[in-house]
């Protein structure tokens, strides 16, 4: 079950690869982006089995880390079903509450990174919002790159840098 | 950089310094196309325990250090004089020297020091001033500093930036939430540094006021971006801004009474104006665009700032009466994190050209001319001295952050003493008093 998700997560990140690929004006968009690979991130993308839908339990096994292209702010598709199941919780329970922090890779001035950081705590979080939760459910803090996930300056490390980390502070 | 720009500079500098021609046609004749020899003489020491310092190797490292002169090794020395019976200005021509510092220093008391230093012009055969100065025997720095400042200005016109301070923030190696931030500060080549702020949390954009006494910065130690003012002297700090979202890249207007900041509280980042003594906050920019990194034009009647509204981030300038928009950096996919020397001429930024290294960047605002300054991959935070002739930066060796520097010609390079840690955003100070 997870190595099916996980494949079709595969599938679907080389469809967004090549798509990216495509489009990209080449001027300023970071065409490492296309080395990145989705099922990096600590926790599982979407394997739910066993637990009860709508449930704490299969909250804490959703995707907790939203991975992002250099100087983008766009969430993912591949992305969207964990959100989606985090709004969901959020709806069916009023007094939760999370917690995003934006971050970015080292490239480029700190102070423009803490905006990018902002930009892509507020794309999650409008992702959210748009499945049910309330917006007073959720508070965004950017660090800029300030706070790297993993130290180095190769694209490995920037990839796994860009990022939006979803923390619940109540249930 | 051409034999030409530096030319230009050095006019420019010397205007804008108030200097006269005269002096304007030796620094041109003398500095175009190599920087100035000058030889500083160990200095002679009557007291019977050793110094802490060694006043001449500080000037000679800190000449050298500015790019407009060449100081001597003193291995090559042919000769050591202390006073003026013993300069004989043959050795001096003949290892083609332009010009001579000479000093002894005497016990004043248990703890003061008397320094006397002289500065001869070796081609013409003539001392150009000597000069007395008492400093504390652990403040030795202070006076090297000091005569450092008085040579410099004495050829080049240019008043010395070299008694001005630093500071910059330090990170330890670590990843995730285990790391340690300090706020140091120091002299301006990385000397006698100390700790002023310490947090578990990130501190970044720290900003001098223009008189010296204050620095602004940001600090998420309450675990959200917060602007603080801190004032050098006392160590009290107040807190300036807490609003929802960022709050951050504060710059103080150079009458000090007004703080540019970025703030994201309406939803977006944009520029705001405090003013600091009627607690006025008026928003400058309204654009969907990322608006960030203010700083002011010397005149105080503009702002530049760093904004993506055209595609990629560029920085712009706003009059601020008419709050009339145009856009200044032309060249390359992302020019960003801008400052303007004091005469509001010369620009320096994170800039990424074809090579797609982020390296700083010097623009000409006049003829728009865009000199790359740096070599390496990741360059940021320029910070310009008082004097305009040297930038600071942050840049990278081994994958570890550094302070590095290089002057405004391109021409000399130079790292910064280490410390520990990941080093970062260095502000230089203003002149101080």
């Amino acid at each position: 079950m997870r190595s099916v998700h996980f494949t079709k997560a595969l599938a679907l990140a080389a469809v967004m690869a090549i798509a990216a690929g495509c489009s990209s004006s080449g001027s300023k968009g970071d065409s490492g982006a296309l080395t990145d690979t989705v099922g990096a991130s600590s926790i599982g993308a979407g394997s739910t089995g066993g637990v009860t839908p709508g449930s704490w339990e299969e909250v804490q096994q959703l995707r907790n880390v939203f991975l992002f292209e250099f100087d983008r702010a766009v969430v993912r598709p591949e992305f969207l079903p964990d959100l989606e199941k985090h709004a969901r919780f959020l709806a069916n329970n009023p007094s939760a509450r999370v917690r995003l922090d934006g971050h970015t890779d080292e490239r480029g001035t700190r102070e423009y990174n803490m905006a990018l950081g902002e930009r892509r705590a507020q794309a999650v979080e409008r992702v959210l919002v748009v499945n049910g939760a309330n917006a007073r459910q959720i508070e965004t803090v950017s660090y800029g790159e300030e706070r790297p996930a993993v130290v180095g300056n190769h694209e490995g490390a920037w990839s796994q840098n860009r990022r939006v980390e979803l923390r619940y502070l109540s249930r | 950089m051409s034999k030409l720009k530096y030319l230009v500079f050095a006019v420019v500098m010397l205007f804008s310094s108030g200097l006269m021609a005269q002096q304007l046609v030796v620094e041109v004749t003398q500095g175009v196309d190599s920087p100035v020899p000058v030889a500083v003489v160990p200095f002679g020491w009557s007291g019977d325990s050793a110094l802490s310092e060694d006043i001449a190797a500080i000037v000679s490292q800190n000449l050298a250090r500015s790019g407009f002169f060449r100081s001597m090794n003193r291995q090559n020395m042919l000769s050591f004089p202390n006073q003026e019976d013993q300069v004989f200005f043959r050795d001096w021509r003949m290892v083609n020297q332009d010009y001579l510092v000479i000093g002894r220093m005497q016990p004043l008391s248990a703890d003061e020091v008397r320094v006397t230093f002289e500065l001869y012009d070796v081609l013409k055969e003539q001392k150009m001033l000597t000069r007395e100065v008492s400093a504390g025997r652990n403040n030795l720095r202070d006076a090297a500093h000091f005569i450092s400042d008085v040579i410099f200005e004495e050829i080049t016109g240019i008043k010395g930036a070299f008694s001005t301070r630093i500071v910059y923030v330090t990170a330890d190696r670590g990843q995730g939430t285990n790391q340690r931030f300090r706020l140091h500060m120091a002299d301006w080549d990385g000397e006698r540094a100390r700790t002023i702020l310490e947090s578990n949390e990130p501190i970044l954009s720290p900003a001098w006021s223009f008189d010296g006494t204050k620095l602004a910065y940001v600090s998420f130690e309450t675990s959200r971006p917060v602007i603080y003012i801190q004032h050098l002297a006392t160590g009290q700090r107040e807190q300036v801004q807490s609003f929802p979202g960022l709050n951050g890249a504060p710059a103080w207007s150079p009458d000090g009474n007004r703080l540019a900041m970025v703030l994201s509280k309406d939803g977006n980042p944009e520029i705001y104006v405090l003013d600091l003594r009627s607690r006025d906050l008026q928003r400058m920019t309204q654009n969907s665009a990322i608006d960030t990194e203010p700083f002011w034009a010397p005149d105080g009647r503009s702002l530049f700032f760093t904004s993506d509204r055209g595609g990629s981030p560029q920085i712009y300038r706003m009059d601020l009466a008419s709050r009339a928009v145009e856009r200044v950096t032309f060249e390359g996919s992302y020019n960003a994190r801008g400052r303007l020397t004091q005469d509001g001429r010369f620009l320096t930024m994170v800039h990424r050209g074809s090579s797609r290294r982020f390296q700083i960047a010097v623009q000409d605002l006049k003829s728009g001319r865009v000199d790359i300054l740096t070599n390496s991959d990741y360059d940021e935070s320029p910070s310009i001295a008082p004097n305009g002739s040297i930038v600071m930066y942050a840049t990278q060796e081994a994958g570890r952050g550094i302070l590095a520097a290089v002057s405004l010609d391109g021409r000399i390079r130079f790292n910064m003493p280490v410390p520990q840690g990941d080093v970062r955003e260095p502000a230089w100070s203003p002149f101080l008093k």
